[in-house]
This record gives structure tokens, C-alpha cells and sequence, in this order.
């Protein structure tokens, strides 16, 4: 059977339906799921997806990690379940605490949705398990708030534990050490600024994002029915 | 409303003339909430008062025309049980006076007219045009806008996946920001904007009402501007939240999903006033309205400025009692406030009234139809100019000597990356061509459509530099431009939209202008039997008297059978023969005129002269074989072309640099007429790279269409080989530095 993912949806989220598109190309079933749901029951993976929710007023995330899903989500994750946020949903886990560091306005200023080359840098997670370390995949980003900044011990910890699973080739926003995603100390819990979704057929420009979305799948796969 | 100095009808915009009418329809004298309502009803933008006369003359019919214009929106079957919803509108005025807000509140807009037709709307694109960015506030006007298409157009969740940037002088008061926006909905689920049913209620969706964008249609929209004091219309701004028109889009998606409203209509400009009688007209009833039922933003506005209020995110629907508690329920779910503010009249004695009323007290009752389709009708006087004859006679054809076209070529190049990466142009997955191509080309997919191979595609034209010239000719070669467009992507066209932006339509030679506009975009899309499904007028497009050149701005929907593989691009590849598809040169005394071209008015300040001719038939052959060409290997069939890329802004100097800069190589060419022909922008030429040049050729000539292999890509020198020497030589290295640094180098300085 294959993985059933949870995709979760916020007021204002914009990629919920991409996201499962992309899912369903990996393999999975997946299934969008109402941010006032407080269980996740049935699932093996979630995904928080891109977007702006709650019109990310006030600051990206800061608004969506009060939504009930949220609780179910921690409570998923402190369980070892495969959880991932893309973009905003990056920005939601940060906010969340369930990943560390944030995610602050780009350097200079400006959106950019662009296609960013991003290197695999550590195979410890349930994004890039199985994946060689080096690899260049070519995946776009879309985002005004998408520099990652942490502070200085935080970012020792997270390059030593090899927690830092993906880093820009070429730098779009300024993200402290060219960090492009991030994992929690299990890698059960990662986060990511480019979106793999978007480079799920190559007939609107690249797939070289099935390869993580397919990780996730496995993760997900690995992980008993709740 | 306090006393004002003038009569309070001309302060409302409405002439003394059109004050006797109102008198004459309501047979008494109306009341100041009368007089707004009819005020902001008459203007210009909402009338069409000064165009409507020529706007009849637009071909409307087509096979695959479902909803024409006057609706929200125009409609076409694109096959598989999938209708297409297109729009373009105008917001010029607002952006000009406060760009961020204008251009976000413009592309909100246009949202609500697609989605007010039960489609989901899946791209948009912009055209804008603004005065040389050398000036800090041009700067400024340059940013907000395209900020204010970026933050609403990202956050909502539509891309933009097109558009155009055109830089003249003449836009410096003036800005021009156009939205184009296309959906897509289930052929049997169209829904229309009328009102029908006594006794059904009439619901306000979304935001809550605020003095924001009082008099936008009548104080901004219908007058000119003049510069400095515009800032005092910062007021008449309407303020975008995309966040609530997020919601609105989902609710009011499955409210007709659910099948629980009988008809919907967006509120823009002129607000609850326009929706109310225009549902009410439309459908031939009338209807009681209770401004205190209407949720407020602010304290004490008064029932006129209720009534006439563009805060934006608002829909009224109209839906019978019993669906009330559903309708509730699921506007609850998404979090939009629905307020029930009137009710659907039918009273014998008194048929399609619009009441106002504030609770027990009735503070206005007119004729609902008088409001939305009484409004006059005038037939302007118009004249063409005066030197007519002595501006065609001033030709930079043959006037203008050599230069040195290795430098007027790096001039024209322009890459404007730095406005589309601001864009979300990539959601819904849809985009296999985005902005930067001769066309966007989008799957034809999206929540709750039938699955189909099917691809759209969609095109933003416009050339003012040519319209000013020949406003008939001129509007004929945009959508010659068009057509080309679209064959480059594969699609063949099958509607357009239109935005007719001119100046003071007091000004007779603008109404001539328009007339002629009209007669030619008429004359072209008969001939080529393109239908216009929908339009907008945008005028008193002046500072300080002095009116922009008439700027037609043509949307145009193509459609693709199959789309499963990538077309090829606007790029060279090293080793492949360069071929240019069309006849080269123009039949007559002038090969290759230089009138009207970017490169007479950019780099030789040449602005008159005669408009290259255009051969509909030959251009018709040239497009249609490319799309063919195209639509093969999009198809999943073969791959004859490496590139391809129409010749347009620049000529085939631009076209050729533009494909070495995008593929990262030289190219040298040769037998080049001098630089008349590197520049001209004589229609119906494309340019392709293959590496089967012979077979290119053959296909060609038994399509009867003209093939001329120019060149080979490779190298890292763009060498044009004039027939007296050498054009262009310059490295790779130079042309790609003039294509980024352009825009770029000038936006990104303080």
C-alpha cells in the first residue's frame, strides 16, 4: 500500500494542490488536510505546504502555529513521523519551534521565483535519505522571506550534526552558510525554501525534485500506521 | 455632504446635460444619494459613454464563443468540457497616483471578474508602460507596481505568467498598468451575473465596507491627471488584502461547486452601486437594498458613500432563502463574512426598481436598468491631426544615415528578468512557458477540471510607437504580432481581449483615434476570424492636457490539441543553421521600412513616417506553419526546430541577440541589406535554428512560405555581415552584459 501523506492547508496556503500532485507522482496517496483538524490519525507523513498563510500578516508562520492542526503536528513529529514544511511551510515550523533558526526578508529586498541549484549535503534525513551527498539538483524558489539566520551555536550544531541537508549552489536570498533546508536532530522533521513539487515534470521545467519527494514517500513508508 | 462651491451634480462628475436626463428618468429632481449613485454609474469607466459607439463595431461571433462581451468576463470552449474565462482591464489612474496599491488592486480586480464566471483563475499577465527608468520617479512608479503585482498576485495564489514592459517618455505623467487575467471552469458550470427570483436574497461576500476608493471611477478613472496634485487622490485608492480575496476565491468557488448561489457578481468600481442595479438590469427585476445591513469598516459614512465605496474583496450573490443557512455555513468555513443586505424585487406596478433604504427609512429609488444601461451615449466629434500628411512624409526609411549598429543594437537590448523574478510565475504546475517567451504556454489543468492533454496559451501585445504612427495600421500589426506569438509556442489563436488606452476623448483627435483603432483591430480580426470576447476602455489618459499615444493593448487566447512535450525555445545552439522564415523584404519602393520601429524612435528620435505593410494571407501561412511546426513536437511528435523566436521590437538585430544571449553562443550571419534590415520591423518574420536546415526549407516551401538560411550559431561573436560590410561584431561577453545590465542597472540604483 502506499504511503498516505497529509497535506496540511492553512487560510491562504497556495500550494496544497501542487504539493499532492507532486506526492502522487512519488507514489504516495496523499490528502489535503483543514488546519482546524486537531488529529492526524492515519497518516505516515505531512507535509506542510507553500503559500502564505494567514496572509503571512504579522510574519510568515507566526499566525498559522496557533492553528489546532499545529498541536497534532508536534505531537506527530515527537513521535518520529516523517514531517515536512516547503517554503511557507518552512517558515510554520520555524515559527512552530519545531525547527530552529528563521527565515527573514531575502537580501535585497525583493521577491524572486527563480530556479535555484541547491546541493544535497547530508543524506540524514527523511528528505535526503538515500541520496548521494554532492548531488546538484536544480529546483525552484519562490519567496520573499526565505534567507535562513540562526545564531552561531545553533549553526555549529546544525553543521556538525549534518542537520544542514541542502545548500544553494548559487545564493538567492542570503541565507546564512547557503543553507537551503534544514533537519531536526532525528531528521524525522525537515524544512526547505526551494519547492521540490514544482520540479516534479519535466514538462514545466525540471524533475529533479522526485528524487526528495520520493525519500519522503520512502520515509513515510518506513514509518508503522498510526 | 457639506456645501461645496459648485453644484454638487458637477462635483460628482455629471454634466448639467446629463443632470436634465436624470430629472427627465426620475421625473423629479433626485436626491444627493441619487445623484452619487447616477454620479459614479455615468462616468466614463462604468458608462463606456465616449466609446461605446465605436466599441459595436468589434467582431463578437465565434463558434467557440460561450459568453461574449458585457459580462464580467469572455468565455470560450477550449474542448474536453473545459471553458475558458478572459479578461484585460485597466488601472492607470490608481497606479499612477499610488503605484503599489493601484497595480495590487488592479490585479485583484481581475480576479473577481474571472472567478465572478465560476472559473478558477490559473494566470496572469501584465502590461505596463512607464518613462524611461533613468528618472528617480519613474523609479518609484516602476517599483510600486510591479511590488504591488507581486505581493497581491504571489499571496493570492495566481501566477503571472506574462506580460510586457515599454519604456517612453510618453508615459512619464502617464502610466499605463493592464491586467490580463484567464481562468478555467467546467463548460456546464458558466454561471452570469444576473439577478432573478422574487423574494431571493442578496448577500455581500468578503470585506467589510470602507471609505477606500470613493469616486474611483468617476475622480480618477474619467479625468486626467496633473501632476503634482494627483497626490491628493491617494484617497480614491482602493486598498488590497489578497489574504481575504484568497477566501473569497475558495468560497465563492464552492458556493457554485455546491450549487447554492443563482448569480454572482463581482464589486469593483463603483461598488455596491454597479453590482446592485447591474444584476438587477441584467436580469430584469429589481431589488431592495439596506445599506445598515452592510458591515462597515469605519464609523459614520454616510449611505452614498456606502453605496458607492470600492473597497475591494467584496462579491454580491444572489441566492434563495432556503440555501441561506448553507450558504452561511460553508462563507463560515472559509472565514469570509456574508451579510444578507437586500432582496430580489418583481413588483408589477413598479418593475426593476433598485431601493435603497437604510433600515425602515427609503433614502433613494431609481430604475435600476437607468443606472447600468441608460447612461448617454456620446458620439464624440473626432478629426484625424492636422499634419497627417506631412508626419507620413517624414520617413526615417532612407533619411537616416548608418551608425554605428554594433551600439544601437546594445541599446535596444533589454532583459526584464528583474520584473518577472519578482513574480510567481510557476503555480498550479501549469507553466511549461513563462514570462521571457514569445508566449506563456500552460497546461490546461486545474482543481475540478476534466483531465486533458489540451494546452492554452496567451500573449499581451502592444505598440504604441506604431499606433501613434497609424492607429488602423497599427493595431492591425499588433495582432499580427500576436498570431506570430502564439505560433511560436504552437498554438493557433482563438479570441481576443482588448484594452484601449487613449487620451481625452474631449479631444477630437483621440476620438479619431480610437475610431481608427477600432476599424483596424475590426478589419484584422475579421480577416483572420478571431472573435473580440471582451474589453475595457481606459481614457483621459493626459497630464496636463497632453493626451499618451493611443495605446491599444490586445490579449490574445491561443489553443494547443496536445501538450506533452517542451516547444522549442526563444534560443540558438552552437552548430545550428539559422533560418529566417518569411518574406524579407516588403513589396514596393521602401524593402525595409524603418518607420515605427524601436530603432527609429530609440536610438534616432524618428517618430513619423509609413507603417511596414501588412499581407494578412502571408502572414497567415508564415504563423500557421510554425504553430504546425511547433505544435508537433509539443505533441510528442518531432523536433524540427532547435529555436524559434518571432521578429518583433527590434527586428531581426534584437530577435537574433536575444536567441545567441539565451543560448550562450555566437552566431554569425550574413548577406544582411544593410542596416535597414537588421532593424526593420516588418511583419510576418520568424526566426528559427535547426540542424536540418535543408528540410526546414523544403517544408517550408511547400507551405508556401519564404525560407532563407542566414547564418550559423557558434562562436563567441555576434557577426552581421552587411552586403557593404560588416553590421555587427561584437563578443558575447559585451551583448550579454547590455541585456542584463539594462533594466536592471537602472532599478537597482537608489
Amino acid at each position: 500500500m502506499s504511503a498516505r501523506i497529509g497535506v496540511v492547508v492553512f487560510p491562504g496556503t497556495n500550494c496544497e494542490h501542487d504539493t499532492v500532485a507532486g506526492l502522487e507522482r512519488a507514489g504516495a496517496a496523499a490528502t489535503l488536510v483543514w488546519h482546524r483538524e486537531d488529529r492526524l490519525d492515519g497518516f505516515d507523513a505531512v507535509v506542510l505546504p507553500g503559500g502564505f498563510a494567514h496572509g503571512d500578516y504579522l510574519r510568515p508562520g507566526a499566525i498559522a502555529r496557533f492553528s489546532p492542526v499545529m498541536a497534532a503536528v508536534a505531537r506527530f513529529a515527537a513521535a518520529g513521523g516523517p514531517v515536512l514544511g516547503i517554503c511557507n511551510g518552512f517558515q510554520v515550523l520555524t515559527e512552530a519551534g519545531l525547527l530552529p533558526g528563521a527565515l527573514v526578508k531575502n537580501r535585497g529586498l525583493r521577491f524572486v521565483c527563480a530556479p535555484a541549484r541547491v546541493r544535497v549535503e547530508s543524506a540524514r534525513s527523511a528528505l535526503t535519505s538515500g541520496l548521494e551527498p554532492g548531488t546538484e539538483l536544480s529546483i525552484p524558489v519562490n519567496h520573499f522571506s526565505g534567507s535562513y539566520v540562526c545564531d552561531v551555536a545553533t549553526l555549529a550544531e546544525l553543521r556538525s550534526a549534518g542537520r544542514v541537508v541542502l545548500r544553494y549552489v548559487e545564493n538567492p536570498n542570503g541565507s546564512v552558510d547557503d543553507i537551503a533546508g534544514v533537519a531536526s536532530p532525528e531528521g524525522n522533521v525537515v524544512g526547505l525554501m526551494p519547492h521540490p513539487e514544482r520540479a516534479s515534470d519535466a514538462l514545466v521545467g525540471s524533475s529533479d525534485g522526485l528524487p526528495l519527494l520520493r525519500a519522503l514517500v520512502g520515509a513515510a513508508a518506513g514509518v508503522p500506521a498510526a | 455632504m457639506t456645501a461645496a462651491p459648485a453644484p454638487l451634480h458637477r462635483a460628482l462628475g455629471l454634466t448639467d446635460e446629463e443632470l436634465a436626463r436624470v430629472v427627465e428618468i426620475l421625473g423629479r429632481q433626485p436626491n444627493e444619494l441619487e445623484l452619487a449613485l447616477y454620479g459614479v454609474m455615468w462616468s466614463e469607466h462604468c458608462s463606456y459613454k465616449s466609446s461605446r459607439v465605436h466599441l459595436q463595431r468589434l467582431p463578437t461571433a465565434g463558434e467557440r464563443v460561450l459568453v461574449g462581451p458585457g459580462e464580467n468576463a469572455g468565455v470560450v470552449d477550449a474542448g474536453d468540457g473545459i471553458a475558458v474565462a478572459i479578461r484585460i482591464e485597466s488601472h492607470n489612474h490608481p497606479s499612477a497616483v499610488e503605484p503599489h496599491q493601484g497595480a495590487a488592486t488592479g490585479v485583484g480586480g481581475i480576479l473577481r471578474d474571472i472567478f465572478t464566471m465560476g472559473a478558477r483563475p490559473l494566470a496572469v499577465a501584465d502590461a505596463l508602460f512607464f518613462g524611461p527608468p533613468d528618472d528617480a520617479r519613474q523609479r518609484w512608479l516602476i517599483d510600486g507596481v510591479v511590488s504591488g503585482i507581486s505581493s497581491y498576485g504571489n499571496s493570492v495564489g495566481v501566477p503571472t505568467v506574462g506580460g510586457e514592459l515599454t519604456f517612453d517618455p510618453c508615459y512619464a505623467g502617464n502610466p499605463l498598468v493592464n491586467v490580463l487575467c484567464l481562468g478555467a471552469l467546467r463548460a456546464d458550470r458558466l454561471v452570469l451575473g444576473r439577478a432573478s427570483g422574487r423574494g431571493n436574497l442578496a448577500v455581500l461576500l468578503g470585506s467589510a465596507t470602507g471609505r477606500d476608493g470613493i469616486g474611483g471611477v468617476s475622480v480618477l478613472a474619467s479625468a486626467g491627471l496633473s501632476g503634482r496634485a494627483d497626490g491628493a487622490k491617494r484617497p480614491n485608492v482602493q486598498v488590497g488584502d489578497p489574504f481575504e480575496e484568497k477566501r473569497l476565491i475558495e468560497a465563492c468557488l464552492a458556493l457554485l461547486d455546491a450549487g447554492l448561489v443563482v448569480g454572482i457578481q463581482d464589486l469593483g468600481g463603483a461598488g455596491l452601486a454597479c453590482a446592485t442595479s447591474e444584476t438587477a438590469a441584467r436580469g430584469g427585476v429589481g431589488m431592495d437594498v439596506d445599506v445598515a445591513a452592510v458591515p462597515r469598516r469605519e464609523p459614520q459614512m454616510a449611505p452614498w458613500e456606502v453605496m458607492t465605496s470600492e473597497s475591494q474583496e467584496r462579491m454580491l450573490a444572489i441566492v434563495t432563502p432556503d440555501a441561506w443557512p448553507a450558504v452561511e455555513a460553508l462563507c463560515g468555513r472559509w472565514e469570509v463574512q456574508a451579510s444578507m443586505i437586500g432582496t430580489v424585487t418583481d413588483d408589477a406596478r413598479r418593475p426593476g426598481r433598485l431601493r435603497v433604504h437604510d433600515g425602515d427609512r427609503i433614502l433613494g429609488d431609481v430604475p435600476a436598468a437607468s443606472l447600468a444601461q441608460d447612461a448617454p451615449r456620446y458620439e464624440r466629434p473626432m478629426r484625424p491631426p492636422a499634419d497627417l500628411e506631412r508626419a507620413r512624409a517624414d520617413d526615417p526609411s532612407a533619411s537616416e544615415p548608418l551608425g554605428d549598429c554594433g551600439a544601437e543594437l546594445r541599446a535596444l537590448l533589454v532583459d526584464p528578468s528583474w520584473v518577472y523574478r519578482q513574480y510567481d510565475h510557476q503555480l498550479f504546475l501549469n507553466t511549461v512557458v513563462g514570462p521571457g517567451g514569445d508566449a506563456a504556454l500552460l497546461r490546461l489543468a486545474g482543481p475540478g477540471l476534466p483531465p486533458s492533454e489540451r494546452g492554452v496559451a496567451v500573449t499581451t501585445d502592444s505598440a504604441p510607437r506604431w499606433c501613434a504612427i497609424d492607429p488602423r495600421a497599427g493595431v492591425a500589426l499588433v495582432l499580427a504580432e500576436s498570431v506570430a506569438n502564439l505560433a511560436c509556442v504552437g498554438a493557433s489563436p482563438v479570441a481576443v481581449v482588448n484594452c484601449l488606452n487613449f487620451g481625452n476623448p474631449e479631444h477630437p483627435e483621440v476620438v479619431w483615434q480610437l475610431s481608427e483603432t477600432v476599424d483596424g483591430l475590426a478589419e484584422a480580426c475579421r480577416v483572420w476570424g478571431l472573435p473580440v470576447v471582451g474589453g475595457n476602455v481606459s481614457l483621459y489618459n493626459e497630464t496636463d492636457g497632453v493626451d499618451i499615444p493611443p495605446t491599444p493593448v490586445l490579449g490574445v487566447l491561443g489553443l494547443v490539441e496536445r501538450l506533452v512535450d517542451r516547444p522549442p525555445e526563444p534560443v540558438l545552439a552552437a552548430g545550428a543553421s539559422v533560418v529566417l522564415l518569411g518574406a524579407r523584404r516588403a513589396p514596393g519602393a521602401v524593402a525595409h521600412p524603418l518607420a515605427g520601429s524601436r530603432w527609429a524612435l530609440e536610438c534616432r528620435d524618428r517618430r513619423r513616417g509609413v507603417l511596414p505593410p501588412l499581407d494578412p494571407e502571408a502572414h497567415a501561412r508564415v504563423s500557421g506553419f510554425v504553430a504546425a511546426l511547433v505544435a508537433e513536437t509539443i505533441g510528442g511528435g518531432g523536433r524540427l526546430l532547435d529555436g524559434v523566436h518571432d521578429v518583433s521590437g527590434g527586428g531581426l538585430g534584437v530577435a537574433l541577440a536575444e536567441m545567441a544571449v539565451a543560448g550562450g553562443t555566437g552566431v554569425v550571419v550574413s548577406g544582411i541589406d544593410g542596416h535597414a534590415e537588421l532593424f526593420t520591423e516588418l511583419p510576418s518574420r520568424i526566426l528559427a535554428a535547426t540542424s536540418h536546415p535543408a528540410a526546414l526549407c523544403a517544408r517550408a516551401a511547400a507551405a508556401g512560405v519564404p525560407a532563407a538560411v542566414i547564418g550559423r550559431a557558434g562562436g563567441d561573436r555576434i557577426l552581421v555581415e552587411g552586403r557593404a560590410g560588416m553590421l555587427v561584431d561584437l563578443s558575447m561577453t559585451e551583448l550579454a552584459e547590455s541585456w542584463a545590465g539594462s533594466l536592471a542597472g537602472s532599478l537597482e540604483r537608489a
